[in-house]
């Protein structure tokens, strides 16, 4: 791989409002990665995925998006390329789901093209892809925690970018929802799109990201193959945990134990 | 949902329930139209209606008709769609189902402009005007307190809630300085009343109903995907920004006009998008189909307020305020019952 990357960020001073979350910022995300942003609480992760998916306007430096200042570029014409699946998002009522995954197509859409062959094919193969297709007709408030979760994938699925980037696309869910979300991404990424999220789990995170930015206090404290990243004195640096490594029985990937600090647990009953 | 493709790459798509509302709502307004043009205190049958609208009347029909019945329907299907347009793009844009001009405090601003005409004199259309900038500057007022940080909801809400307890007391001050003749025509004009009105209040009306409907209905895919969230919306390519402000300009001139030509009329704004959205049960703004309601439920309110009481007219402003409270009082309570307030 030769050249820029096609998403990166340049000298990035984020902030709202008067508070500023990083200064300086530069990152890049290797085309074709499975790339995952770690760090603390407050670390500034989520504002960087923001700024990379130019829904918060950087104070100073540039996001280029294809050697390009991403809020240079059409509104439209970057949502063709690049999704986003935000930490929150509001479902109008009684909207059901294939009419919430059936607007991730217009970026795709004018006035006059409202709806192709081609936005309902995507529609469809989006909703199966996510296996929310057989809860097609119901109304997203209805549905649960997971199913919903998949319900927005599917309409960021929808746009067809090369570039998605979720933001901590497993929080609320319960273990088995998170590791169907983040097979899910694996496999979106083994089909050739560049993928960013943030996540909060440490051994999720080196076992499927290819490429780890690891954060702390708004800088970015490592990157690379997290099988090279995740050791024991990072996890000091960037979380203050005491910790050993050990491999993930399953993937070989690193995983993080933290050190007892204590005693193991000898109460009986239960608790306060 | 029904989908119509040209073989050029075209493709339109509707919901049959949301195209049977639309025609529904504009029979009935017609309908409507008909029986306030042919009631009063000279009746004629839809029959003779017609044959003057079409040029055979006779010259004391051709009056009744063309200068005081017709200019007074259409000031009141223009008003009812104007305002229904505004409050149906405010709580879109606000996420907010209580969000309306009057909450905003934009009829206040056109109350405060209007009094103030009331106070130092002037005519008619001077009033309006006055009324019409009163309007303007209430919105213009809201942009600068909230709009260095982005017309975001929450916070759109609270300040305009803010103007409008300041106007309301400066109107209240107002009233106070009017003299007693002129201040009953204030009350008169603050109730919202479509007595006297004619072409003269029409036509402006129309001509920014003209202008500002296609601009609200091409810009109604981006308002419905703002519906998701600012990041969402963004994600899918809508410049949030400059849709939130083009809209909350439009919703702000629509209200100002409005109201320069029939005064603050209490809850269409906010009722019609709710009746539109359950007649519809489409999510998203209902565009077009909340401005057909409001205009539909504006002729029908000043129906009643004609004929109600046997020899008096009321003003349309009474019918819709107390038909719109009981509305929303039903709503409040039905969504109760059902456990989702």
């Amino acid at each position: 791989m030769s050249g820029n990357p096609r998403l990166g960020g340049v000298g990035l001073t984020l902030a709202y409002e008067r508070r500023v979350v990083a200064e300086g910022l530069s990152v890049d995300v290797p085309d074709g990665s499975f790339t995952v942003v770690i760090g603390p609480n407050a670390c500034g992760k989520s504002t960087l995925l923001r700024a990379l998916a130019r829904t918060l306007r950087p104070r100073a430096g540039t996001v280029l998006l294809d050697g390009r200042d991403i809020h240079s570029l059409p509104s439209r014409a970057v949502a063709r390329t690049l999704g986003l699946l935000p930490q929150s998002s509001v479902a109008p009522d009684g909207i059901t789901v294939a009419d919430l995954v059936a607007r991730g197509r217009y970026p795709h859409q004018g006035l006059l093209r409202q709806w192709s062959a081609e936005d309902e094919r995507v529609v469809a193969e989006s909703m199966a892809d996510t296996g929310v297709a057989e809860l097609a007709d119901r109304p997203v408030d209805e549905l649960s925690g997971g199913q919903r979760q998949r319900v927005w994938i599917a309409m960021a699925l929808a746009q067809r970018t090369p570039l998605l980037l979720l933001d901590e696309p497993t929080t609320w869910l319960d273990i088995a929802h998170q590791v169907e979300v983040l097979e899910l991404c694996a496999r979106l990424h083994e089909e050739g799109r560049t993928l960013v999220a943030v996540l909060h789990d440490l051994h999720q995170a080196a076992r499927y990201a290819t490429h780890l930015i690891a954060m702390r206090d708004g800088r970015v404290v490592a990157t690379g193959d997290p099988r090279e990243v995740v050791t024991a004195d990072l996890v000091q640096e960037v979380f203050g945990l005491a910790c050993r490594i050990v491999a993930d029985p399953e993937t070989g990937t690193p995983l993080v134990v933290p050190a007892a600090g204590r005693p193991s647990p000898a109460r009986v009953g239960p608790g306060v | 949902m029904s989908v119509l493709r040209t073989p050029g790459g075209l493709s339109l798509r509707w919901r049959r329930r949301s195209t049977v509302v639309v025609t529904g709502c504009a029979l009935a307004a017609l309908l409507l139209g008909l029986t306030a043009v042919g009631g009063g205190d000279y009746p004629m049958s839809p029959a003779d209606v017609l044959r003057t609208l079409t040029g055979g009347g006779s010259p004391a029909e051709e009056f009744i008709v063309g200068e005081l019945r017709l200019p007074r329907l259409v000031t009141a299907l223009a008003v009812g769609a104007a305002l229904a347009l505004a409050g149906a793009v405010v709580q879109s844009l606000l996420r907010n189902p209580l969000g309306s001009p009057d909450v905003l405090g934009l009829t206040q601003g056109a109350a405060t402009g209007a009094l103030i005409v009331v106070v130092l004199g002037g005519g008619t259309l001077v009033l309006a005007g006055a009324a019409t900038a009163g309007g303007l500057a209430a919105g213009l007022l809201i942009a600068a307190v909230t709009g260095r940080r982005g017309l975001a909801g929450p916070r759109v809400v609270l300040v305009g809630i803010g103007v409008a307890a300041i106007l309301t007391g400066v109107n209240g001050w107002l009233l106070t300085r009017a003299q007693l003749m002129d201040a009953a025509r204030a009350v008169l004009w603050l109730t919202g009343s479509l007595d006297g009105r004619g072409w003269a209040q029409a036509l402006p009306l129309l001509g920014v109903l003209a202008v500002l409907t296609p601009v609200l209905l091409g810009y109604g895919r981006a308002l419905s995907m703002t519906e998701f969230g600012d990041e969402a919306a963004i994600a899918a390519g809508v410049p949030v920004r400059r849709v939130r402000r083009a809209l909350l300009g439009a919703a702000v001139l629509l209200a100002s006009v409005a109201a320069a030509a029939a005064g603050p009329v209490s809850f269409v704004a906010l009722t019609a998008p709710h009746l539109a959205r359950r007649l519809t049960r489409a999510p998203g703004p209902n565009l077009l189909a909340s401005a057909l309601v409001g205009a539909v439920l504006l002729v029908a309110a000043d129906l009643v307020a004609q004929r109600a009481v046997e020899g008096r007219h009321l003003p349309v402003g009474v019918v819709t305020g107390v038909l719109g409270g009981m509305y929303l009082v039903w709503l409040l309570a039905a969504q109760r019952r059902a456990g989702r307030s």
